[in-house]
């Protein structure tokens, strides 16, 4: 008959209006300052630096300054200064780092495409969304502090990829280790050429990963 | 009292007077709207309350918005309102039809005997209003009914003609 | 003992039945006898202006916050208390919206027809307001008695789509232009079957004066059932079609054409910005609360309380609780209801409503001669009179609907 489909309806936006105050199950949305969703895996927005330990940032950066990412960035927010010093990294050998590392978030896109050119895995994407500034200039231009966040942090937003970079990390550290170990040995059997050989064993050791690793999900 | 009157009066011939002399269309008709507002005013300060009403009701509430349909749906621009009469004979014309109207309703108040003022305002409530429209106007009620309602019907099969004839071809 | 209870009861429920009346006439008795006439006016119109303003500001967040929790949200409660951490589920909200309205800038286009721009929210607010005039808020409290209060009552909202118009058309811009075409569409179509499923009460009253007819309604059947209008074959199907025809009338949602937003940015309300919009927005609630309060007069009884024990609250009590109620059922419909083309709107109105109006009113001038039909007889007077309104219902339903199937969905289920 003509009207059941609107009482129907009726029931329906009825049954809803009642439901949510005795059901909380029901409600579609959170208080947000006060409650939080967490934001699924793959959100991302801005990049940040990882570094190895939360207690030393600065100390422990993964990046060494290689300047991909600044000449691969579309909107080119990326600006970084080359150190002229080596400082050894996480796996001790001296590497070059940034004295300056800055991105401009009000031009960056969020394309990611800086996280998949980075063959050190230094750079990755953040999750923080609550970045309102009273200063439009200064305060959204990011610094070398600003960027840097521990290892332990990339696990918590992004903890599938996280893992995977660090069993890849892992994996090209021991076999570098290794490759390491036997270039000692064999130095040590054939003594005249060992400062040369160390030095050149390493350098293909560490960008050989670059081009077998995974396209990022 | 009579001030008031004369008020009611002085702003009904003048927004009507002012409607005729406008260019813009939207304007005029707003203002006779205003000009029937004051007619309906005039019947509230002599007491005839249901006339009032029917008066805001069907006026103001109906008839106005016929005439803005019409303003709305026929005026092609600002422009084409003509001002200046079309030809001297034109204006001869219009000053003869003017004059005749003219004249039949001066004639008419003129020949009209009108009652002593000091007649009392005759309080009549809605209820004998009523009554002797169903009982001694009743016939003069149902003609009008059926008038109104051929000409709605007239309305309805010139509207309808054209569209029929279109979903038959 | 229980004859002094019932005693005390009785002076007491007189006391706050009579209280508003009280309250006026101890403020105004030191006046002189005819200036005494003016100031009860001048109370009476300060008291039905603010008590309608404040009902306004609660419909906003009370609207907000039904239309959020039918779709399973809480809906605005942030705004409390000013400078406190209390909250009051929101209270507050009307009031920061009315400060951001008063302090935000009035922008008058310059095409704009700017006195015509600055009249339309000022007449529509003003006839909106005359509407409260007749409508009996409780026992004896009416602000104007007239004897033809109901004419009065629809003379005075038929001009209101005029100060739509007005706005629309002075704005010089297509998209109000539209909205006022269309405001004036809906407003013809809708006119009539509004006036007409009112004509059977104004009928069976015997009366155009809205306290007459809220007395017609007084008294029990059989103790229980009240005599209101709605409890009535002709009654039942006239308030249908009044509630359908007032909701187009107040263009409330699903007959929110005029500002249909999806297509019509604002409609007339998209030249408007600040106060004038706040007007607009005033105004459209108190055309809402005028019908609702009409409503509630022709067909629920006015004042008069649903069971006898019940009369001891006070009469404008049960006005308010009708009128809320009425209120509610607008904003469910509107949380529920897409919005109808306009095709389909004046479809409704010419071949539906008016049809079923004016057989209704056939079914009230049955139901009026058979008004002496007594005992058993009377069963068959409700059947006829039920058969005769619900008959021609499902048959022009059938018709209006033939041909048309559910929509079905290749891809969504």
């Amino acid at each position: 008959m003509l009207g059941s489909g609107l009482l129907q309806g009726l029931a329906v936006t009825a049954k809803n209006l009642v439901g949510s105050f005795h059901d909380p199950a029901r409600l579609t949305t959170v208080e947000y300052p006060e409650q939080r969703t967490k934001l699924p895996e793959a959100y991302r927005n801005f990049p940040f630096l990882v570094s190895e330990n939360a207690t030393d940032p600065m100390g422990t950066l993964r990046c060494v300054a290689c300047q991909i990412c600044e000449k691969e960035c579309p909107p080119q927010c990326i600006y970084i200064e080359k150190s002229k010093d080596k400082k050894p990294d996480a796996t001790g050998r001296p590497q070059l780092y940034p004295t300056v590392f800055d991105i401009d978030t009000s031009v960056c896109m969020s394309c990611q495409i800086c996280v998949e050119v980075c063959p050190f895995d230094a750079i990755k994407m953040d999750q923080v969304f609550e970045i309102a500034t009273t200063d439009r200039f200064t305060a959204l231009l990011l610094d070398r502090e600003q960027l840097a966040k521990p290892n332990d942090y990339y696990h918590t937003i992004h903890p599938t990829e996280a893992a995977e970079v660090d069993a890849r990390l892992a994996a090209e550290r021991k076999a570098a280790a290794e490759k390491a170990a036997a270039a000692a040995a064999k130095a040590a059997a054939a003594k005249p050429a060992a400062v040369a050989g160390l030095g050149e064993a390493g350098a293909p050791g560490s960008s050989t990963p670059a081009t077998t690793k995974p396209p990022a999900a | 009292m009579t001030a008031v009157l004369i008020l009611i009066a002085v702003a009904t011939l003048c927004t009507a007077a002012v409607a005729m002399a406008l260019r813009n269309l939207i304007h005029s008709a707003l203002l006779l709207i205003a000009s029937w507002t004051g007619i309906a005013a005039f019947y509230l300060w002599a007491g005839a309350e249901f006339v009032a009403f029917a008066q805001v009701l069907i006026y103001v509430g109906a008839i106005s918005m016929v005439v803005l349909f019409a303003v709305l749906l026929t005026r092609q621009s600002r422009a084409d309102v003509a001002i200046a009469p079309g030809s001297l004979g034109r204006v001869v014309l219009a000053l003869i039809a003017g004059g005749a109207v003219l004249g039949v309703l001066v004639g008419a108040v003129l020949s009209t005997k009108f009652a002593n003022s000091s007649a009392t305002t005759p309080t009549v409530t809605v209820k004998q209003i009523g009554q002797s429209l169903g009982g001694a106007h009743a016939a003069a009620l149902l003609v009008i009914g059926v008038l109104l309602t051929v000409a709605l019907l007239g309305a309805v099969v010139l509207a309808t003609t054209d569209r029929a004839e279109k979903e038959d071809a | 003992m229980s004859a002094a209870w019932t005693n005390i009861a009785t002076s007491a429920h007189s006391l706050l039945e009579r209280l508003p009346l009280l309250a006026r006439d101890f403020t105004t008795d030191w006046l002189p006898e005819s200036a005494r006439w003016l100031a009860n006016s001048l109370i009476t119109i300060a008291t039905v202006v603010v008590a309608f303003a404040s009902l306004f500001a609660l419909l906003t967040i009370v609207e907000r916050k039904v239309l959020a929790r039918v779709q399973n949200r809480p809906g605005p409660n942030r705004v409390g208390i000013p400078f406190t951490k209390i909250k009051l589920f929101g209270l507050g909200q009307p009031l920061a919206d009315g400060i951001k309205m008063l302090t935000k800038e009035d922008i008058v286009p310059r095409a704009a027809d700017q006195v015509l721009h600055f009249l339309a929210p000022v007449a529509l607010l003003a006839f909106s307001i005359l509407t409260f005039a007749v409508i009996p808020f409780g026992r004896q409290l009416v602000p104007l008695e007239l004897d033809a209060g109901v004419l009065y009552f629809f003379a005075a909202g038929a001009a209101t789509e005029l100060a739509v118009f007005m706005a629309g058309w002075a704005s010089h811009n297509k998209y109000s232009l539209l909205a006022a075409m269309r405001a004036l569409a809906q407003l013809i179509s809708y006119e009539l079957p509004l006036l007409l499923s009112i004509v059977p009460v104004v009928m069976l009253a015997g009366s155009l004066s809205t306290v007459g007819i809220v007395e017609k309604q007084a008294g029990w059947t059989w103790g229980f059932v009240p005599h209101w209008h709605v409890f009535t074959p002709w009654g039942a199907a006239g308030f249908a079609i009044f509630f359908v025809a007032a909701l187009a009338e107040s263009n409330r949602s699903p007959f929110d054409r005029p500002e249909a937003e999806s297509e019509l940015i604002a409609g007339h309300l998209t030249e408007y910005s600040g106060f004038k919009y706040a007007l607009f927005f005033m105004a459209e609630y108190f055309g809402m609360c005028a019908l609702c309060g009409m409503g509630v007069t022709l067909f629920l009884g006015g004042w008069q309380a649903p069971l006898p024990f019940l009369e001891i609250i006070p009469s404008y009590f049960w006005f308010a609780a009708k009128l809320l109620t009425l209120l509610f059922v607008f904003m469910w419909i509107r949380a529920t209801l897409p919005r109808l083309r306009i095709d389909q709107l004046t479809r409704l109105a010419w071949k539906f409503l008016v049809p079923l109006a004016l057989i209704n009113l056939g079914v009230a001038v049955f139901w009026a001669l058979t008004a002496d039909w007594t005992g058993a007889i009377r069963a068959i007077r409700w059947i006829v009179a039920g058969a005769l309104i619900v008959g021609p219902f499902v048959l022009i339903g059938r018709k209006l609907s033939s041909g048309i199937a559910p929509r079905t969905y290749r891809y969504a289920t």
